[in-house]
């Protein structure tokens, strides 16, 4: 009965926000292409033959690149902005009473642009095909499953950080600028712009302990072929999702304690 | 035009930004340390592309580091001056009040592109003076009034693109309204700044000189500043620069027959 009721309620939430998201196409194809800064880096290494020290062939390398730039299609998250808009304007306050924690509208959201993103993205990598035919391939149904898999979860790791960022709107009233702080680790460790098999050594001997090789790195080296571990990987991303997830609802339940609305 | 008057004027724009943004002091010390890590990042980044090859597209380590000098002070001085006011513009378009603008006994384009001035961004301009001293000691540069003005002239017309390029779409406001995600398209290939030209393909090198002049904001300052640039680059990039900053102004006048205020 009551999962049947948050069912209901999810469902109604992604058709209300995938049909808002549709009338954005034009910004979200934008931002679709505002994400191609992998495929500027692939050609930076296939151009220099930087992949030669680490082995990665130009096929493999440009398969990778864009992998990540799929993964971060659909792992990008935006929270922190929209819900400090919405607790400047005084918004918060009428999702308070409702009996469902705002956070599931921000999710529902964020899957809809999600879909909404899907159609752009195969388009880029339609000429990204045209221009390097040699890096086609077709991931088997099972690995284009698991990395599906390994990409949400990414997602969500990178939903639950921001979601925590975005509660400190309840103590300072600009939590974007700690969100544009935690930005600079995930574009430079999450392997965005170079994979992480290519850093130095003194960088990978802690940086698996961290979320940031999870992000991209891992998701986009099982999608493309690349050699990876995949139990490890994503028991890591599971890990992290428990870890994160107490303090989540830790510091929402003392934010909405300390709440209080715009104006009084 | 009165030019005491505009100093009059932009000295009274100054304090009044200032007065505000001071508000926020904690906000301030997180984007130093953003901006920091930032460079650091960049710099990792440059250190893994070298990691195996002592030159990429013929540049140097340490002369590709006056490449990121450079492209961090011109960072700054978009998150000073050009960022926060299109943050203005886009609101004055969307609430109409681009009206009070367009009366006021003064040029619309000097007030909506200088109102607002954002100080954390002049702590990433110094960091990247700091970088750039450093890089002339180790690049053993002699300083000559010669050397002096020519790169003064080099930075000035990169600043002058730079500037064409955001308010070009600031400009375009003017019709779609919401222009944040053109933003971070161009915020995506303005990237691409921070590596030297030479290290990108030939299709790309061609596409960043001619359709999106990127390639004049950093490279051709850096060459100058290693001595390696020939005169007609620096004819070039004035042309460049004048072409386009007669064209922004030109723009605007244009497109503000069409701003029909909000909601008429």
């Amino acid at each position: 009965m009551i999962s049947n009721l948050i069912n209901r309620k999810i469902f109604t939430l992604l058709k209300v926000q995938y049909s808002n998201m549709l009338e954005y196409r034009v910004e979200i194809a934008l931002w679709a292409i505002s994400g191609i800064i992998p495929f500027f880096m692939l050609n930076i290494w296939t151009n220099n033959d930087l992949n030669e020290s680490i082995n990665i062939s130009d096929v493999m390398l440009s398969r990778y690149f864009l992998c990540a730039f799929f993964v971060r299609q659909f792992s990008v998250v935006w929270v922190v902005f929209s819900f400090e808009e919405d607790s400047l304007m005084g918004k918060v306050s009428p999702y308070l009473i409702q009996p469902l924690n705002p956070f599931f509208r921000y999710f529902a959201q964020h899957l809809a642009e999600q879909i909404t993103r899907f159609p752009f993205a195969l388009i880029i990598a339609f000429f990204f095909f045209i221009f390097n035919p040699e890096s086609l391939w077709i991931p088997n149904l099972g690995i284009l499953l698991l990395s599906m898999l390994s990409t949400f979860l990414s997602f969500m790791i990178q939903f639950l950080i921001q979601s925590i960022v975005a509660c400190l709107c309840f103590w300072t009233e600009k939590a974007s600028s700690i969100e544009r702080l935690l930005f600079i680790p995930t574009l430079f460790l999450s392997g965005l712009l170079a994979p992480v098999v290519s850093f130095p050594a003194y960088v990978k001997s802690w940086i698996y302990w961290t979320p940031f090789p999870y992000l991209i790195d891992f998701p986009a080296n099982l999608l493309s072929g690349n050699e990876s571990n995949i139990s490890g990987g994503l028991s890591m991303q599971i890990l992290w999702i428990f870890l994160l997830f107490p303090l989540f609802k830790k510091i929402w339940s003392e934010g909405t304690k300390k709440y209080t609305a715009m104006g009084s | 035009m009165n030019l005491r008057k505009y100093l009059k004027v932009y000295k009274k724009f100054l304090h009044t930004s200032l007065a505000s943004e001071l508000e926020y002091k904690t906000n301030i010390l997180v984007d130093l340390i953003t901006a920091i890590l930032s460079l650091v990042g960049s710099i990792f980044l440059l250190s893994i592309f070298f990691q195996n090859n002592g030159y990429i597209g013929g540049w140097k380590f340490e002369q590709a580091l006056i490449i990121q000098a450079i492209y961090t002070i011109l960072n700054g001085i978009t998150n000073t001056w050009f960022n926060p006011n299109l943050t203005e513009i886009v609101k004055h378009i969307r609430e109409g009040t681009l009206d009070f603008v367009i009366l006021k006994p003064i040029d619309s384009q000097f007030f909506i592109s200088l109102k607002k001035i954002n100080p954390s961004g002049f702590l990433e301009i110094m960091l990247g003076f700091f970088l750039l001293l450093f890089c002339i000691k180790i690049n053993q540069i002699n300083l000559s009034l010669s050397f002096l003005s020519l790169s003064l002239i080099t930075i000035s017309c990169s600043i002058c693109i730079l500037y064409s390029l955001w308010f070009f779409i600031s400009t375009t406001t003017i019709w779609f309204v919401k222009t944040w995600n053109a933003i971070e398209v161009l915020r995506s290939f303005l990237y691409i700044g921070r590596f030297p030209l030479n290290s990108f393909s030939l299709s790309l090198r061609v596409f960043f000189s001619i359709f999106i002049p990127i390639a004049f904001i950093t490279t051709i300052p850096s060459e100058v500043f290693l001595g390696l640039s020939q005169l007609w680059e620096i004819l070039l990039e004035v042309i460049v620069a004048s072409v386009f900053f007669i064209t922004s102004r030109k723009f605007w006048l244009f497109a503000l027959k069409f701003y029909s205020s909000a909601s008429s």
